[in-house]
């Protein structure tokens, strides 16, 4: 086991010293970088769900609670703080995913999916129709928050938030990683594959799932909050179902069997997106579409996937 | 007197016209490996579903060391002490035997950690051990999908014990096994039960297998004990040797 996993670990590193290092050359990739590490996060959420097979098609609606939570704040209190709007939008998230947790959680696979979906279409369409408070469509903008008291001219901004994204990132895959390993990790595993197993050794897989479902809240939030402050903005389209299957694509593009398919997948996506929409304009969607079936024709368990196949193909090889 | 680890009295349940429980009384003491024999749809299996709550009586009441446990949930029957093996052995297929086996004793412990790695659990000698017990140390580090159907078994079995229960309820043990295995899975079980002082409940069609492991047997027929006795004494019933055994 720890011999597979540590592969994966070097090319994790790899990838967030890029990021750490690579906007400093190119100055437009500084967000480039930084939202690739913000829906990192919220995709190791969708990451921890998958392993108990779990997909939610509602996951937006976390994404949106923790931009939302920076939003409202601006609004109707002012002065902002990236480590608060951070935090409150965490908190928030994790207290909303356990109150709609505590349904969802009694439902598996296509039920679970859906209950997600219809959840995450009532808070967007509070968003959108309670014009008096949210903007509705317009959404709310966010003013370029302060660092712990530091506010900083637009150029700097972009690079205070893109390490403000790589720390929380690192901090998130790591803590992602540790409870996949975890006891409580391999009982998610387990609700995949034996439920009713774990039921007869005394433990309440919906307990389980609920705890990965509130952390899973809590990564969303924190990832929505940070791209709430990336593009500055909070728009009811951040709860919308298709942001929610952004997420789903963009796990099943990286890969679910390590933290790291969050990342690969955030990177390649974005990527994609960021150079087939410069060149293609209004047509990305349809290079990403074939990249999505390319990826699952050839390699159902995403671009993390990859490597462990091209080392078991060189190892069978000997 | 042994002590009466679980008790069923007047214990009723039928499925539409099928009567898989009509009054069953059974005492179960504590240290004796007790087989329930019987046709097929007699309410053997449904019986250990009562007892662990994984269906309500109609009527009628299960208690365990005193306490009423009837239609209570399975994981809270589970850890009061009441542990099941399954006719098809029910494992996480994806993960190693051993990480079945820590889960297990994650389960035991309670508030199970999701920081400290599985692997580093305290439990991991006593998991080894019991693996040990039931011969399928070998395939520790093997994921459970890649088991033969026999060492699925041991593994369900050994996952029970992981739960130090003091009572194991087990559906058909030496089902779906070679017949040339079935003795070395039973002798490795009842062994395995002694060393761990647990007491057994278990389901069995082979005849060899009750008079060979059994204290006391019980004889099911449509949803009655129709006798309980030693294998001695059930086996030399007439009616029973031709009801049930056949012959």
């Amino acid at each position: 086991m720890r011999g597979r996993v540590k592969p994966v670990t070097t090319i994790a590193i790899i990838f967030f010293l890029t990021s750490a290092i690579a906007p400093l050359f190119v100055s437009s990739w500084a967000t480039l970088f930084a939202l690739i590490l913000a829906k990192g996060v919220v995709v190791l959420g969708i990451i921890l769900l998958l392993q108990a097979g779990q997909v939610s098609f509602g996951h937006a609606m976390f994404f949106a609670t923790g931009a939302y939570t920076a939003a409202f704040w601006s609004k109707y209190i002012g002065g902002g703080e990236i480590v608060l709007f951070i935090a409150l939008g965490g908190i928030t998230s994790a207290i909303v995913g356990l109150i709609v947790g505590l349904f969802v959680v009694r439902y598996r696979e296509i039920f679970f999916g859906m209950l997600n979906l219809a959840f995450s279409m009532v808070l967007w369409s509070l968003l959108e129709k309670m014009f008096h408070y949210t903007n509705g469509a317009d959404g709310i903008r966010v003013p370029r928050p302060a660092l712990l008291g530091f506010s900083f001219t637009p150029e700097n901004f972009q690079y205070v938030i893109l390490y403000m994204c790589l720390l929380i990132a690192i901090g998130a895959f790591y803590g992602v990683q540790r409870y996949l390993d975890s006891p409580l990790g391999h009982m998610l595993r387990a609700i995949k594959s034996n439920e009713t197993r774990l039921e007869y050794l005394g433990t309440s897989a919906r307990r389980v799932l609920l705890v990965g479902y509130v952390v899973s809240a809590f990564l969303g939030g924190i990832g929505g909050t940070l791209v709430a402050i990336i593009q500055q903005i909070a728009t009811p389209e951040f709860g919308y179902w298709t942001k929610s299957g952004e997420f789903v694509f963009i796990a099943i593009l990286g890969g679910s069997a390590h933290a790291f398919g969050a990342f690969a997948g955030a990177a390649m996506f974005e990527c994609v997106r960021f150079y087939a929409a410069a060149h293609l304009a209004d047509s990305w969607q349809l290079i990403l579409g074939v990249v999505l079936i390319v990826i699952i024709l050839y390699a159902p368990n995403g671009l993390i996937g990859l490597r462990q196949r091209y080392g078991q193909a060189r190892q069978g090889g000997h | 007197m042994a002590k009466v680890l679980l008790s069923a009295k007047g214990i009723k349940i039928r499925f539409g016209g099928v009567v898989a429980a009509d009054g069953i009384d059974l005492d179960v003491l504590e240290g004796e490996n007790l087989a329930i024999i019987g046709p097929n749809g007699a309410g053997k299996t449904t019986f250990l579903n009562i007892s662990t709550g994984y269906l309500r009586p109609q009527a009628g009441t299960v208690t365990f060391l005193g306490q009423d446990i009837t239609a209570r949930l399975p994981r809270t029957i589970t850890r009061l002490g009441i542990a099941r093996a399954f006719q098809i052995p029910q494992l996480f297929l994806d993960q190693t035997v051993m990480e079945n086996m820590l889960i297990a004793a994650a389960s035991r412990r309670g508030r199970p950690s999701g920081f400290q790695a599985l692997s580093t659990l305290s439990e991991s000698p006593e998991m080894e051990r019991l693996l040990d017990l039931v011969n399928v140390r070998s395939y520790a580090a093997r994921k459970a999908r890649e088991l033969p159907e026999g060492q699925r078994k041991l593994v369900d079995i050994a996952l029970a014990l992981a739960l130090k229960p003091k009572l194991l309820l087990m559906d058909e043990p030496t089902s779906g096994v070679a017949s040339s295995e079935k003795l070395d899975i039973m002798d490795i079980l009842t062994t395995a039960l002694a060393k761990e002082k647990v007491t057994s409940v278990f389901v069995e069609h082979d005849m060899d297998m009750v008079e060979r492991y059994a204290h006391r047997v019980a004889v099911w027929n449509v949803g009655k004990i129709q006798k309980l006795g030693t294998p001695a004494e059930v086996l030399a019933d007439p009616k029973v040797r031709e009801q049930v055994i056949g012959i």
